[in-house]
């Protein structure tokens, strides 16, 4: 069945809630390359002012759009997506941070649906326009 | 900040290779456990000449652009200051292990808005036939000094 098919807007096609803790954040730093200890030391983010140690922002888009691969299941593939950052995602060192995603159907035409993501941090949204293009694979 | 950077043509980065492991390493840690990262025979079934990168995977290219730009020594960023406002990722196929992807950046705004600097920049990449394959455009905020 194609990925398109019966797909209704405002449709909710995946919905998750994702743990981050420190050691996702070290992972990703060493996959990344980003090695901004903002995302690892407390006394760093102290010192510039932050509340804690943050998630890094390519971490919270990186993950963000799993989901939706998920359900395009090889079905289709991400042409096109975009976010932008609005809120830090604070990872407490013990405790972690709970990131939770909701993908919703925003547009669909001849190829390609247009996937809109909700991402929540507590009861804040962290990611403003986050936008997925999933095309169709042939 | 120097408005003159959007004129400026930046000289295209080395050559990257993209590694069957490098993808696997780093769909792991952005949590992306779909075969097609991991599994060259599902990548294969789904049409792919070999496991496909994540859809955030070109940061990793972009950090040598990126590099590029901080060193312009008229750039006037001070890396401490810099928050990622926004990023955008418009592909014109996948990233698969084995791709050899070149990077060109662009400078293609500068904004001053209270006191904060809004740099937008664009890396294009192409693959070793010179084909488009990715583009980045990323945003950074670079915060004035606050009184």
């Amino acid at each position: 069945m194609s990925l398109l098919d019966g797909l209704e807007i405002g449709q909710i096609v995946a919905e998750r809630t994702v743990h981050l803790t420190r050691d996702s954040l070290v992972r990703y730093a060493g996959a990344s390359g980003d090695f901004n200890p903002i995302h690892y030391r407390d006394d760093v983010a102290a010192q510039v002012g932050l509340p804690g140690v943050l998630a890094h922002g390519m971490l919270t888009m990186g993950v963000a759009v799993q989901p939706v691969i998920d359900w395009a299941d090889a079905r289709g593939w991400v042409s096109d997506y975009q976010v932008r950052f609005t809120r830090p995602v604070v990872v407490d060192p013990a405790l972690g941070a709970d990131l939770t995603i909701t993908a919703k159907v925003a547009a669909v035409d001849d190829d390609a649906a247009r996937i809109d993501l909700t991402v929540t941090y507590g009861d804040q949204t962290v990611l403003g326009k986050a936008q997925v293009r999933v095309t169709t694979l042939a | 900040m120097n408005p003159e950077l959007t004129e400026r043509a930046f000289t295209p980065t080395a050559p990257y290779l993209v590694g069957r492991e490098k993808v696997r390493e780093f769909a792991r840690a952005v949590l992306a456990t779909a075969p097609l990262h991991h599994d060259p025979e599902a990548a294969r079934a789904a049409g792919f000449a070999d496991v496909v990168a994540p859809p955030t995977f070109p940061i990793v290219i972009a950090e040598a652009t990126l590099q590029q730009l901080l060193a312009e020594p008229d750039a006037g960023i001070d890396f401490s200051r810099v928050v990622h406002g926004d990023q955008r990722f418009s592909y014109s196929r996948p990233i698969v292990a084995g791709d050899e992807l070149t990077a060109t950046l662009r400078v293609t705004s500068i904004k001053t808005l209270g006191g904060n600097s809004m740099v937008t920049s664009e890396s294009a990449m192409t693959d070793a036939a010179g084909a488009h394959v990715v583009t980045s455009i990323s945003t950074l905020v670079i915060r004035g000094d606050e009184s």
